[in-house]
């Protein structure tokens, strides 16, 4: 009896504010679709993963960081310059395939330098990464002040190849997901059994809990700790992948403030930055939420800055919910008893 | 080894901090398999340090550590544990956003054939082996639904469940019920049984005396002695742990509370007149005057630290009235009563109390400086002058005022915390638990400036878990149980019984 109560309040505790977050997706996509002709459809849903799949896929690599209490303002930079080094690379007429994983294999290196440097020298994330933001954006434009077109086939089949989702006749039934959606899905999965299933994803709750409290319980924290910035870069990296794939471009001043997008994606799917709650499927979310407000500002022919201005409404909200929740969830803490 | 039955030896080992502090000089411990070993010894005395060193959580300068006949020498808390040695901590050391099965299990959880955690077993095995303990709680619930009670035998289940053969506990009893150290003795027993090594860290010397077979007291960082518990009388233990007479100590608390009987009776200092607080307290009725020493007791939850609250103005009166020096106040903050010549020093000194950056003389001056205002600075001189009395007088043990107070152990922490509030010169003091997690020795030390305190004609609210401390030191105990007033006792009727008749509620309930 009392263990059933127990269930539903915990569930109650942990979910409430990502179910908000998803009941007001569904508000607004129910808000849209009756203010805007042509908005209720299978496309404009699938739209927000096309449009936002960089987004999705560098979100879900910051959400490891905040859960474990840090932050990482380097992925734009990140995003931005594997964008231009990928350019560049390919117009000097390297193959697709192994600039992708110098790609890949530039946001894991970053990644653990910055990851090191927090974690045995004790330097504030912040900082860090804001160091590591500057020096890659910095980086761009050594490389190339101007934009590089991208005109490699494999980068155009990406940017072009799209799979038709059909649920029947009527044009709103109808809608396409673009290859490197795919790529978002797989992260997410992936993303979500590291988190829940290994040990490794438990530890970054755990270091995000209490990070003394890890270490003592034998935990290795150097690990967990470079292991998210690794993590956090490296999906950077791929979001650069996907974003070359979505503009056929590298430009050194594409996403800036990304990061914030990022960051703000994962609150309002309901990551503490205080450390040791999130989910990735959240984070998803909350960057859906960020797309649908982006349409919405479209359809409604206003100026897309209405976007930022929506979002750090809904961040103020967001905050202040978090807040309340805790705050009952502070009052009943320790009130539970061995039955 | 020549002795099959040794399990862990540790000899000569020493550990510095710096180059003032020798926490550690030339210590040895040894440990049979099948014993519970008591390391006894006053704050400060070493304790701490040599389980840091044993658990890899320090690096010791000097000495040899034998497990099994094996030199081990563990850097991290992880190498400590895959050689046999885990450790529950005096704080609970778990993660709070991670479920009770998690942190029982957490880097060592049992997996599914992909690899991934299985979490319907390890779900399954935490509750069986939290029922071993007479625990039976929801698994799946977040740790910090649980009190720290129940969180520090979670820690127990989890400590004595990896395969260990050196379990130590480093006053695990401190937080727990009478109830629940029976139960935690039952599984000390059983792993005993079972051929595990405990080594008991505890200020309770009945505890010592109840489950322990050997005692090794450590004093200044220096090793004192190893002995048969059986074969140590308790007069005898405290003294060597303290390194003075203990009954000369003892008899002077009682001759300082036996010298200071009358206490003027005149108008008390606070009355509280059918004082209530929401859900914490409910018409508290009481006064308490100038030189005495008024204790407040009750089971935890009773409303004991709540009145103390409302007093401060921590929490506001909703009915009934407080009155200090005949005038009705109303304290919106605690600043308002700090004003009136009101301190109070809160139970948890970690959380509450101390801040552990700062040094031993910004620490005490803090509450004066509240007091004056933020514009009228102290002068260093004078920080300094009042830090040094102070050390003085309470006998903080402490190479100077410039120590960070976290360098401290915690029994001159908390006379720190006394030197801070005694610095605003108050009318009434208010103390919650200002013995907690201290050794014998300074206990009794802060006891008699309590009563000394009272003397000088200060007022005195004492609030503590510990009944026999309770009847040291004050005149008058008043009971209290489910945040209401059940009782009083004073002067001579004062005593273990007659206030545990009260908490228990003999007659109405």
């Amino acid at each position: 009896m009392t263990r059933g109560e127990n269930k539903k309040k915990k569930f109650h505790i942990n979910n409430v504010s990502l179910l908000i977050t998803i009941v007001l997706f569904v508000a607004m996509f129910i808000f849209g679709s009756i203010r805007y002709d042509h908005f209720f459809s299978i496309s404009t849903f699938l739209n927000l993963f096309n449009d936002n799949a960089y987004l999705m896929i560098a979100g879900i690599g910051e959400t490891f960081v905040l859960i474990t209490g840090g932050i990482d303002i380097s992925i734009s930079s990140t995003v931005a310059f594997t964008g231009v080094f990928m350019a560049h690379c390919l117009e000097k007429g390297m193959p697709a395939f192994v600039v992708i994983c110098l790609a890949l294999l530039i946001g894991i290196t970053v990644g653990a330098v910055q990851g090191s440097l927090i974690h045995y020298f004790k330097l504030q994330p912040f900082i860090v990464t804001l160091a590591g933001q500057f020096l890659m954006r910095g980086l761009c434009v050594v490389i190339s002040e101007a934009s590089i077109p991208i005109n490699d086939s494999f980068f155009k089949g990406m940017a072009l190849g799209r799979i038709p989702i059909s649920f029947g006749e009527a044009k709103p039934l109808n809608g396409k997901i673009y290859y490197y959606v795919l790529i978002v899905m797989v992260v997410l999965l992936v993303s979500i059994f590291v988190l829940k299933k290994l040990a490794f994803g438990r530890a970054i709750y755990a270091v995000g809990g209490n990070e003394q409290s890890a270490a003592l319980m034998g935990l290795n924290v150097a690990r967990t700790k470079i292991g998210v910035y690794i993590i956090s870069s490296f999906c950077a990296a791929l979001a650069g992948i996907v974003f070359s794939f979505y503009t056929l471009a590298g430009y050194g001043l594409q996403n800036m403030g990304m990061e914030l997008d990022a960051i703000s994606s994962a609150v309002i799917g309901g990551t503490l930055l205080t450390g040791g709650v999130g989910s990735v499927f959240g984070t998803m979310v909350g960057a859906m939420i960020q797309g649908i407000i982006q349409t919405i500002v479209t359809y409604e022919n206003l100026n897309t800055w209405w976007t930022k201005v929506t979002i750090a409404g809904l961040l103020c909200l967001f905050i202040v919910i978090q807040r309340v929740i805790a705050v009952r969830a502070d009052a009943m803490k320790g009130k539970a008893t061995a039955e | 080894m020549s002795n099959q039955e040794k399990l862990l030896t540790m000899t000569g080992i020493s550990k510095s901090f710096g180059k003032a502090v020798k926490a550690l000089d030339n210590v040895q411990f040894e440990l049979n398999a099948g014993e519970i070993h008591a390391l006894l010894g006053e704050n400060g005395a070493g304790k701490s340090t040599l389980i840091k060193v044993l658990t890899g959580v320090e690096e010791r300068d000097k000495g040899e550590i034998t497990l099994d006949g094996k030199t081990i020498h563990p850097r991290s808390t992880d190498e400590a544990q895959k050689v046999g040695i885990s450790t529950v901590y005096q704080e609970v050391n778990l993660c709070p956003n991670l479920s009770v099965a998690e942190n029982i299990y957490i880097g060592r959880a049992p997996k599914t054939k992909f690899g991934g955690m299985d979490w319907k077993k390890m779900n399954a095995d935490a509750s069986k082996l939290l029922s071993g303990f007479g625990l039976n709680l929801n698994v799946q619930a977040n740790l910090d639904n649980y009190s720290v009670a129940i969180q520090q035998m979670i820690a127990i289940a989890r400590a004595s469940d990896i395969k260990a053969k050196v379990l130590i506990l480093d006053e695990p009893t401190s937080s727990l019920s009478q109830a629940e150290v029976n139960k935690l003795f039952e599984v000390m027993k059983k792993l005993k049984a079972e051929g595990m090594g405990i080594i008991f860290v505890t200020h309770f010397l009945d505890q010592v005396y109840e489950v322990t077979d050997r005692i090794t007291v450590l004093r200044n960082g220096a090793y004192v002695g190893t002995y048969n518990t059986s074969d140590l009388p308790r007069m005898e233990l405290v003294s060597k742990m303290i390194g003075k007479d203990y009954a000369a100590l003892n008899k002077s608390v009682l001759d300082s509370k036996a010298e200071k009987k009358g206490s003027d009776k005149g108008e008390p200092f606070v009355k509280l007149d059918n004082v209530s607080h929401q859900g914490t307290i409910n018409n508290i009725d009481m006064d308490i005057h100038k030189g005495e020493v008024l204790g407040l007791s009750g089971l935890l939850g009773s409303g004991r630290s709540e009145t103390a609250r409302v007093i401060f103005g921590l929490d506001s009166v909703s009915e009934g009235e407080l009155k200090i020096k005949g005038e009705k106040v109303n304290f919106k903050h605690p600043i308002d009563a700090i004003r009136k010549d009101i301190a109070f020093c809160p139970e948890d000194r970690k959380t509450d109390g101390i801040i552990g950056d700062l040094s031993i003389r910004d620490n005490i001056v803090l509450a004066l400086q509240t007091k004056k205002g933020l514009f009228k600075k102290i002068s260093k001189k004078e920080a300094q002058i009042l830090a040094d009395k102070y050390i003085e007088q309470l006998e903080i043990k402490t190479p100077n005022a410039d120590q960070l107070i976290k360098n401290l152990s915690g029994g001159n922490q908390q006379k720190v915390i006394l030197a801070r509030w005694l610095a605003t010169n108050p009318e009434l003091l208010m103390l919650d638990e200002p013995t907690r997690g201290i050794d014998v020795g300074t206990k009794a030390e802060i006891q008699k400036i309590v009563i000394d305190l009272a003397s000088e004609g200060m007022a005195v609210l004492f609030i503590s878990s510990e009944l026999d401390e309770e009847i040291r030191c004050c005149q008058k105990i008043i009971v209290l149980r489910d945040m209401q007033q059940a009782g009083e006792v004073s002067d001579e009727e004062i005593s273990q019984s007659a206030v545990m008749e009260i908490m228990a509620g003999g007659d109405n309930a």
